[in-house]
């Protein structure tokens, strides 16, 4: 009987630079254009070239929202990338592997980690196995693994020969020879890869021959040696779907800043925010809807403290600014944060988290700048934290920020994450057109008006109409000093204290206008005492989750706090009254969205699920956590370990 | 009228703020906030036009002093804000002010890109020798061995050359003015203002509370032989600092030597005047709009944003476009 839902777990490995981002995007594209939702993860290493990378894709019927534990179907070419993942090939699942790397020994992979290495040997010790590739695939096909070796070096041979390429040339199309094959195995025409292989390499025709004629080679090969052994009927059974987008969180943050029309941003390179602004500089000129072009600036400079102190410059103008950064150059921006504080100035932060503190792990994702982004700065001002859950929030939330910081005055803190910026996926198109553009209040000149203009008038709502540099007739000052209306430096005791007021006041403004829906959202069964919250990138997981254990038949709510500062403390109060349990997931250490609850509303998480490995949490991880609790087996405290990632 | 008359009937300058100054008496921050202010007037620019940024410090105090738009930011950031103003409204005349502890010290790295972008503004270093606001300790471009009032030791740090400095990072105008000398000071900010690239100013300002060596009386040389004083003007004795916009390597690598020999003149004889201006360097400005042809048509400070009715004026649909799957119309599995 075919299930109401079903997926399917892919995944690739390989060194650096052997293009395995590409192939997935390709092969990731081939699915969605047969109506398949599809939801990748990339990981990858802080190197250029040769360290290993692999990337996952959860592909379904339904939309998945996090990758999987488990690989249905695993494709190699290198020893490297068989050995990490063959222990996380499902039992019945299939194994793409080059021949000749059977024979490799374990001890001879520099780059595998000791523990991982001493580990694999013993089992395989234990087993009676030699401690070699040979000896993995062995204990592999003993529990049910299909393994399909491929004879990449003689496929490649032949084809450098057919092209008349060399052999180092022809062997760059590897990872298209391994793609190739997997899809063939699954059944997948080879028509539609050769579409994707156009959209990707189409603009080299030396680059695509080589590429298609690869793609041509695996089914070839495949047909002959093993015919579609891996299809599974279900993949085959997909609705039209006319449009779909296979998009990355990078991409998704930019184009929502290209919506809300922004016009000016600055960063520093730094991983892995700056796909982003990467992004941003290709798509240059953005067509207007009345006709004509804007052409907003995306700036590389010399570090994060002029990132942020020129975002400030540009945003005094008038342009909607930005920046982009991951914790280090966040670290550096902080003053200029507090001084975009102290001047009222919409200033834009895109955070992207990583693995901290220091250098940390760069190309690893982490949780741990929560409390850092709600408090970062010295002194006290006013700032707005959001923090998107997933692709599609990133688009709408990074359009929403520009509104908030224009409305309130204030900078916006958009927090992201390495495995957002890194999740690709199939969305249906995202829609813009309607959303509103707050511009916030802007001060109107009037030609018979005194100037100077008083920038920072105390208003009832804290909200000063904001003059800009360079219009007419609105000459100001602004000073990062504590000042008076006029912005002029003081240091009157009363004065102070009514421009910390002003200032403040803007927080409990933002509570009072944002909507439920703008400071969190709730899924699953919203009657449920069974309770879950989350942040960021940690929903899909959470979502996946949940979903699993009402298939189980136990109904969970699962909450993902969308408004991290000021912090919603009343409606999460009444919210979760009646909790029970109440369980916290998050990726980091110490469990940071748990002590804000703690601090706000003295309540805090029965089951603290933490993971801070680096890699994000998955369905499958939280599924399993939770359905201990639901079975009286749940830890005040509990971190949730994969050695495999 | 009366409002726009000074108590002696002058023409009072629309750059006039009416601000208590809170700088010390004798102080030579004085004179070039006299000397910016004139130059304004003089140049005929609208307060509406001008952005002066300022830096921390006793000349961060800058731009309260004059009302035009007048921005205090942070120490030694003071560039960067500049820099995002200007590049987000090009029509902006944008004056950054510091002092040197600000510009070549805290904010060295900033120093050195902005000369290396070639942006259209002008940066003034007030240039003391010392931390005044801070309460006198040696700042860059004291001298080896030097000991200013507030130190315990004689500084045991080489110097900086803000000139050298500047002329390797790319500035394409530098030029020396003394706070006391108006008339020159005037002149040269008008130049350092009108040249279309990256202009940095270094003034020499007494600093009468904390640096004693370095005062009135030893600019006016009184401890030398000779009356004429220290300073002396690189243009009165014929130097010519121009590197003209169809200049060779040959030209460009004569002047910039040329700016090299003089600039580690000091002690008894100190240039003043323009060092060094570069016409054949194309400026940020050139290849953005180059790059960006819209740029020039809406600035970022002017960008289209939503309509009347708040709705996003961006089209994205090409750009979705390039991120979209069609549907496959052929046989999708075999």
């Amino acid at each position: 009987m075919k299930q109401e839902y079903e997926e399917f777990a892919w995944r690739i490995g390989g060194p650096q630079g052997s293009g395995i981002d590409r192939l997935a995007n390709v092969f990731g594209r081939a699915l969605a254009s047969c109506g398949l939702k599809v939801f990748g993860h990339r990981e990858y290493h802080s190197n250029i070239l040769g360290r290993h990378s692999y990337f996952d894709f959860c592909i379904s019927t339904e939309p998945s929202y996090s990758h999987r534990e488990t690989a249905d179907f695993l494709v190699t070419f290198d020893a490297e990338s068989l050995c990490r993942h063959l222990p996380a090939v499902a039992d019945d699942g299939h194994v793409l592997f080059a021949t000749a790397d059977a024979d490799v020994p374990l001890d001879t992979l520099a780059f595998l980690d000791m523990h991982f290495k001493q580990d694999l040997i013993a089992t395989l010790t234990q087993s009676g196995q030699p401690p070699t590739i040979a000896g993995m695939l062995e204990q592999a096909r003993h529990r049910g693994v299909q393994l399909v070796p491929i004879p990449y070096a003689e496929i490649l041979a032949a084809l450098a020969h057919e092209c008349k390429l060399s052999r180092h040339h022809a062997g760059r199309a590897i990872n298209t020879l391994a793609v190739a094959a997997s899809s063939a195995l699954l059944g997948l025409s080879d028509e539609l890869l050769i579409t994707e292989l156009k959209n990707v390499f189409g603009n080299d025709p030396n680059i695509l021959d080589l590429n298609t004629g690869a793609a041509a080679r695996a089914y070839d090969f495949v047909a002959e040696h093993h015919g579609a052994a891996a299809s599974r009927t279900w993949l085959h059974e997909q609705r039209e779907v006319r449009e779909t987008l296979f998009i990355n969180g990078s991409q998704s943050v930019a184009l929502g800043k290209l919506a809300a029309g922004m016009a000016f941003q600055t960063y520093y390179p730094i991983s892995p925010a700056s796909d982003e602004s990467l992004f941003l500089e290709s798509q240059n000129p953005v067509p207007l809807r009345h006709g004509g072009h804007a052409a907003p600036l995306v700036l590389q400079v010399e570090d994060e403290l002029a990132a942020a102190g020129m975002a400030c410059g540009a945003a005094l103008t008038g342009a909607r600014s930005a920046t982009s950064t991951s914790g280090p150059g966040f670290c550096l921006m902080t003053e200029s944060l507090g001084w975009a504080g102290m001047n009222e100035v919409p200033l834009v932060v895109s955070l992207y988290q990583r693995g901290g503190p220091s250098t940390g792990m760069p190309t690893r994702t982490e949780q741990g700048d929560l409390q850092f982004a709600i408090h970062a700065g010295h002194g006290e001002f006013p700032r707005l934290v959001l923090a998107s859950g997933d692709v599609e929030d990133c688009f709408y939330d990074s359009m929403q920020a520009f509104n908030y910081a224009e409305r309130y005055q204030l900078p916006v803190i958009h927090m992201l994450d390495k495995a957002l910026a890194s999740t690709s996926q199939t969305l249906p198109r995202l829609h813009y057109e309607d959303k509103h553009i707050d511009r916030g209040e802007i001060f109107t000149s009037n030609d018979s008006q005194a100037t100077p203009v008083a920038r920072f008038a105390l208003t009832a709502s804290g909200i000063s109409p904001r003059p800009l540099l360079g219009q007419d007739n609105a000459q100001h000052w602004l000073s990062g000093a504590e000042h008076d209306t006029y912005g002029q430096v003081s240091e009157d005791p009363v004065l102070r204290e009514h421009m910390m007021e002003k200032r403040m006041h803007k927080l409990q403004q933002i509570l009072d206008d944002l909507s439920d829906e703008e400071k969190f959202c709730v899924y699953g069964n919203k009657t449920a005492q069974f309770t879950i919250i989350t942040w960021g990138s940690t929903k899909g997981a959470v979502w996946d989750a949940v979903k699993r254990m009402a298939q189980q038949g136990i109904e969970v709510r699962a909450i993902q706090l969308r408004l991290l500062w000021p912090f919603p403390a009343a409606e999460l109060a009444t919210l979760l009254a009646d909790a029970a349990p109440l369980v916290i997931a998050e990726c980091n250490y110490s469990g940071q969205l748990n002590a804000l609850l703690r601090e706000h509303i003295g309540r805090s998480a029965d089951h603290l699920l933490l993971k801070y490995s680096g890699r994000p949490m998955t369905g499958d991880a939280l599924f399993a956590a939770l359905q201990s609790i639901q079975a009286g087996n749940g830890l005040p405290r509990r971190v949730l370990h994969n050695p495999n990632e | 009228m009366s409002d726009n008359k000074t108590e002696t009937g002058h023409n009072k300058s629309p750059f006039h703020s009416d601000r208590a100054n809170d700088w010390c008496a004798g102080c030579g921050d004085f004179g070039i906030l006299h000397s910016l202010e004139k130059t304004l007037t003089t140049m005929e620019r609208h307060p509406d036009q001008v952005a002066v940024f300022g830096g921390i410090g006793c000349s961060g105090k800058t731009p309260y002093y004059l009302a035009s738009y007048g921005i205090h930011t942070l120490h030694g950031r003071v560039l960067p804000f500049a820099t995002g103003a200007k590049l987000a409204n090009p029509a902006l005349t944008v004056i950054a002010v510091g002092g040197d502890g600000d510009g070549l010290s805290i904010g060295a790295g900033h120093l050195v890109n902005a000369g290396r972008r070639n942006v259209d503004l002008t940066y003034i270093i007030f240039d003391n020798g010392v931390y005044g606001l801070t309460k006198g300790q040696a700042s860059p471009t004291l001298h080896h061995g030097e000991q200013t009032k507030a130190m315990t030791t004689p500084s045991m740090l080489e110097h900086i050359n803000p000139q050298m400095l500047a002329l390797a990072a790319g500035f394409t105008w530098i030029g020396r003015g003394y706070a006391y000398d108006v008339d020159q000071l005037c002149d040269l900010m008008e130049q350092a203002i009108r040249h279309p690239g990256s202009a940095l100013l270094t003034v020499l300002q007494p600093c009468p509370t904390y640096n004693q060596l370095h005062d009135k009386d030893w600019y006016a040389g009184k401890d030398l032989d000779n009356s004429t004083g220290r300073l002396y003007s690189l243009q009165d004795e014929g130097y010519n600092p121009l590197v003209p916009a169809d200049a060779g390597q040959a030209l460009l690598d004569e002047k910039m030597l040329q700016c090299l020999g003089v600039a580690q003149q000091w002690n008894t004889r100190i240039p003043t005047g323009v060092f060094f201006q570069d016409l054949s360097k194309p400026h940020l400005l050139d290849p953005i709009a180059q790059c960006h042809p819209g740029y020039a048509i809406a600035t970022p400070a002017q960008q289209p944003v939503c309509d009347e009715q708040g709705r996003p004026l961006a089209c994205l649909d090409t750009h979705f476009e390039a991120l979209s799957v069609r549907a496959s119309n052929a046989k999708r599995w075999r």
